[in-house]
């Protein structure tokens, strides 16, 4: 298990593998699509995503007694929605780590290289484990404009866990089983349904 | 307890525990995965945030997802839409509920979670209130194809519908959050199809569940076999478990027609009854 600690500095993020299983504590910030939509229309930001984090979050979040918040639940959210703009924020920002599940595409990936940056798959639907890992809540922005699902979070975290699937030599673990399914389902297919029910259907 | 409360308290608890089906199918697949693998670290992280999320009273998932409430006919006066609806405000005022209702047009939150049409309510012949909780992340990876389709070789016939749930959970890979299930209808137009896609998701991944169609029981099996040879595994990061079940029904179709319907459902497949 390998430990980033916010800030994360290029140099430990570039000695990340994909593969790699790795612990975040410290400052992130969600944004999805509306705050995607946002940056791409060329908005002002609310916070500095410099050698910072961005998790691809909806939370759930509550007003506690005090008038704070509390975290109910904060998995992470499909990323390729943001796929047509995560390579221009991610050169203009210089954002070093980006959390969601199911990856990125080619560009993504290559804006990864280019600027020093990986992706951290989180488990989707863990929403109450990652809930358990935010330390504190320590602010939010865009909120009315958003609304609680789509909000910019300030979330300090404490052993936020992960694994690497792209990182910032090129390597995307969700490339390579996603073309390994498309050539074993190609030698499935070649296979005749008719028969092969006889013979379940006999067993 | 009022039948609201008693609402609340169903909405609370689908929203924070899996039924025991899917928790055992998940924990049949960590067995089969290889100790220290991505696929059982996803796996093993599945079911810590099961047990935390149930031991708190807490949402599963942050993806709370569209409900669907389906209420017996007998039910009907006193299971009503208003009262469903006042159930789920309170739900979303507790947080067992994100914020999950969006006016498409102007862009705004419906913050109680209740508008035209939401929560949907169902009156059937299901006995009791059933409800399930789909995610948006899963429901975007649902499809319809129409046969013959020749980029799949699929025609029309069991095997092409094989075709086709096979290439849905290609397409599919970790981003309906594998290992999933699938609702499948085979047949009707395409708004029964996915209506009843979707209803095969309420039945149970044990053996209690698979169809009493001897053809299609044969299918389910073998797509669920299939699947897991495609190497996807959870969450998309490889292993061989891509799949917890296949459900499928057919319903009569037109002779123009041969729709074949796909509800990828998650792992996080929350569903729940309750006699009120």
């Amino acid at each position: 298990m390998k430990r980033l600690t916010f800030p994360f500095d290029e140099r430990t993020v570039r000695g990340l593998r994909a593969g790699d299983a790795v612990s975040i504590s410290g400052r992130i910030y969600t944004g999805r699509d509306r705050f995607h939509k946002w940056f791409a229309d060329g908005k002002p930001l609310p916070v500095c995503y410099r050698d910072g984090a961005l998790y691809h979050c909806g939370p759930v979040v509550v007003r506690d007694e005090e008038g704070g918040w509390r975290v109910m639940a904060a998995g992470p959210t499909t990323s390729v929605r943001e796929n047509p703009y995560e390579p221009d924020f991610i050169a203009a920002t210089g954002v070093r780590v980006i959390i969601g599940k199911g990856g990125m595409d080619a560009r993504t990936l290559a804006a990864m290289r280019e600027h020093g940056c990986v992706y951290v798959q989180a488990v989707g639907g863990a929403g109450a484990l990652y809930a358990a890992s935010v330390a504190s809540v320590a602010g939010v922005s865009l909120l009315d404009e958003f609304g609680a699902a789509e909000a910019v979070w300030h979330f300090d975290v404490s052993d936020f866990r992960g694994v690497v699937a792209m990182d910032s030599h090129g390597r995307s673990l969700f490339e390579d089983v996603a073309a390994a399914s498309e050539r074993r389902l190609a030698s499935t297919c070649r296979k005749c349904y008719t028969d092969d029910t006889r013979s379940s259907a006999g067993r | 307890m009022s039948l609201t409360e008693k609402i609340v308290e169903l909405i609370r608890e689908t929203s924070s525990s899996l039924p025991d089906d899917v928790l055992r199918a998940l924990r049949g697949a960590l067995r089969r995965e290889r100790a220290g693998s991505s696929a059982s670290v996803v796996l093993g992280t599945i079911l810590d945030n099961c047990a935390l999320a149930a031991k708190r009273g807490v949402p599963l998932c942050q993806d709370t997802g569209m409900l669907v409430f389906f209420v017996h006919e007998s039910l009907r006066r006193r299971v009503t839409p208003d009262l469903l609806g006042r159930a789920v405000a309170l739900a979303t005022e507790r947080g067992y509920l994100r914020r999950n209702t969006i006016d498409p047009v102007s862009g705004k939150s419906f913050d109680d979670n209740c508008a035209e049409g939401v929560p949907a309510v169902r009156y059937c012949d299901r006995p009791g209130v059933t409800l399930i909780m789909k995610g948006g992340g899963s429901e975007n990876m649902s499809r319809q194809y129409s046969l013959p389709d020749s980029s799949l070789g699929a025609g029309r016939d069991l095997e092409g519908v094989r075709r086709c749930l096979l290439d849905a959970v290609v397409r599919a890979q970790g981003y309906g959050c594998a290992p999933g299930v699938l609702g499948v209808c085979i047949g009707g137009d395409r708004a029964v199809g996915y209506e009843v896609a979707k209803e095969q998701l309420l039945r149970p991944l044990d053996a209690s569940g698979v169809s009493g169609d001897q053809k299609l029981r044969a299918l389910e099996r073998r797509v669920l076999r299939e699947a897991n040879s495609l190497g996807i595994g959870p969450m998309g990061l490889g292993g061989g478990i891509t799949l917890l079940g296949v459900r499928i029904a057919a319903r009569p179709r037109v002779p123009a027609s041969f729709f074949v319907t796909v509800a990828y459902m998650c792992w996080a497949a929350r569903r729940r009854t309750m006699m009120p």
